[in-house]
């Protein structure tokens, strides 16, 4: 296959952005997005250039790290997939490709395809945890839970966290993430002591760094875990719930 | 038991290299009164404000119905309007507590959206070159102007149907011969029909974004797609907008007040 790309290349986070183009020889269809970006920049770096700076990690979906927006989507044209799950069967010969990195405030460009996404590790450490004593590990099915909430917060742990919903929202908004870091801890009983003070807390610290919702459905869609806009819908509510609640009587059984 | 260790609210949230898109919260001793420095909250407030709205929209819809009655049902309508839990309460007074209450619906409406807009600009300073959007429909995409329209037609809507200015017909009290000979003109009517199109497009994302908004997320009413929550939002706009499209098509075709 031979392709085109046309590459956005940032030197540093306060340097002007442009776009360049490069050819895209020798690639194999069976190749991932990443793979071939890896060939291109074996050619560039042996031409004497610059590679394409870009993030990845563990290539096979689940740690996040990579991400970029392809043909003005992010992770490219597949659903349920990240960009190193996208192959270039994908694409046809001659294509051109337009490479993006995610662009919102709160993503700061480090280089390049590169963001900083630090901004969701200060909405994680608002309250995306549980606390827990330390010692022996308790028994794993010592709490019930019934199947459809296991199921549920699992469909929201799925979330690896690649920013993929803030770079498809219209608004940078990043009520996705933040709703499935919230749902799969506040739908379980060990999430229930800490659930009003970490709702709050994540919210309100995703705003300083992210836009607002208005429900369009980009995030799901460009999700590789496809998570539902359900969580986002249980957020809003948990957080009205946080302001209104009187969480001194939080403990009974019946809220 | 547990040992708590308190982490700093928002740690990390003043590190240099983040935007800061929405101040940090204050936090009041009434803690409902922190929602509305919040995108979440003002969220909240325009659901709330919209469903408000609708009702209104569709009380002054199902109202002007009585056009079709002829001259003495919609002239005697108009005038109860005036009366309504009259004698318990003075003349007019229900109609005046309507109309301070939509003032403040539609002021906290327009703000919040203002608000949430200028809000959501901050947040992606760089546009895409390219984007192809999926999901994002074009009533969700034109929300804001849609809104824009509306809120112009509204002042229109006051200045032509209830102050009188711009139509030389004008009798105050006698609605049915202010609404025939406004509607007679056609570029008025043109007005109202492209106003109300705007408003239903308007209508569609908003009704059904309510129930996203206000957290509405059972199964059993939200199978999967929303069929139910689109299927509401699409009959309300049909009915609302179809109506209040009928009017002035109506006059022009002298089926009212021909």
């Amino acid at each position: 296959m031979q392709l085109k790309l046309k590459v956005w290349r940032q030197d540093g986070p306060e340097a002007p952005g442009r776009f360049e183009t490069y050819d895209a020889v020798d690639i194999k269809p069976d190749m991932s997005f990443l793979e071939m970006l890896d060939v291109v920049n074996n050619r560039l770096v042996e031409a004497g250039g610059d590679p394409i700076t870009f993030d990845s990690d563990c290539r096979e979906g689940i740690c996040g790290t990579c991400g970029v927006m392809i043909d003005g989507q992010a992770h490219g044209p597949w659903k349920g997939a990240a960009t190193c799950q996208l192959h270039m069967r994908a694409f046809r010969d001659g294509d051109t490709i337009v490479i993006e990195p995610w662009q919102a405030a709160g993503f700061p460009i480090v280089k390049d395809l590169m963001v900083n996404r630090a901004s969701f590790d200060a909405i994680v450490s608002s309250g995306g945890f549980i606390s827990a004593d330390t010692g022996a590990a308790p028994d794993a099915n010592e709490i019930p839970i019934p199947k459809p909430v296991a199921d549920s917060a699992m469909d929201a742990a799925a979330c690896i966290g690649c920013g993929a919903c803030v770079a498809a929202c219209p608004n940078s908004a990043a009520q996705l993430f933040t709703s499935a870091k919230l749902a799969h801890l506040n739908l379980l009983p060990q999430g229930q002591a800490e659930r009003f003070k970490r709702t709050e807390a994540m919210v309100e610290t995703m705003e300083q760094f992210f836009g607002s919702c208005t429900n369009h459905g980009e995030c799901h869609e460009a999700c590789p875990k496809e998570i539902p806009l359900d969580f986002i819908a249980l957020m809003n509510r948990d957080y009205l719930k946080s302001k209104l609640k009187n969480r001194k009587l939080a403990g009974q059984v019946f809220p | 038991m547990t040992a708590t260790q308190d982490r700093p609210a928002g740690a990390g949230a003043t590190r240099p290299e983040a935007a800061r898109i929405n101040k940090p919260v204050r936090h009041r001793s009434i803690p409902l009164l922190d929602l509305y420095q919040t995108a979440v909250g003002k969220k909240w407030v325009m659901a709330i404000t919209g469903i408000a709205l609708m009702g209104f929209v569709f009380a002054h819809m199902f109202g002007n119905l009585k056009m079709y009655f002829g001259p003495a049902d919609y002239d005697s309508y108009a005038e109860a309007l005036k009366t309504i839990a009259y004698p318990f309460l003075p003349k007019t007074m229900v109609l005046w507590l309507f109309r301070v209450g939509l003032l403040v619906f539609f002021a906290l409406h327009i703000h919040s959206a203002y608000s949430l807009t200028r809000m959501n600009h901050r947040a992606r300073p760089t546009k895409y070159s390219r984007r192809d959007y999926i999901a994002a429909n074009f009533a969700g995409r034109t929300m804001r102007w849609t809104g824009i329209i509306v809120a112009l037609f509204l002042l229109w809507h006051l200045a032509d149907l209830t102050f009188g200015l711009g139509n030389p017909d004008f009798v105050y009290g006698q609605v049915y011969n202010n609404v025939v000979t406004t509607f007679d003109r056609w570029p008025v009517a043109l007005i109202y029909v492209i106003a109300n199109l705007a408003l239903g497009v308007h209508l569609y994302h908003g009704t059904w974004s309510i129930f996203q908004t206000v957290g509405s997320m059972n199964p059993h009413f939200n199978p999967m797609r929303n069929p139910v929550r689109r299927g509401f939002a699409a009959g309300f706009t049909i009915v609302v907008i179809g109506a209040n499209i009928s009017f002035p098509l109506a006059v022009q075709f002298g089926i009212v007040g021909g």
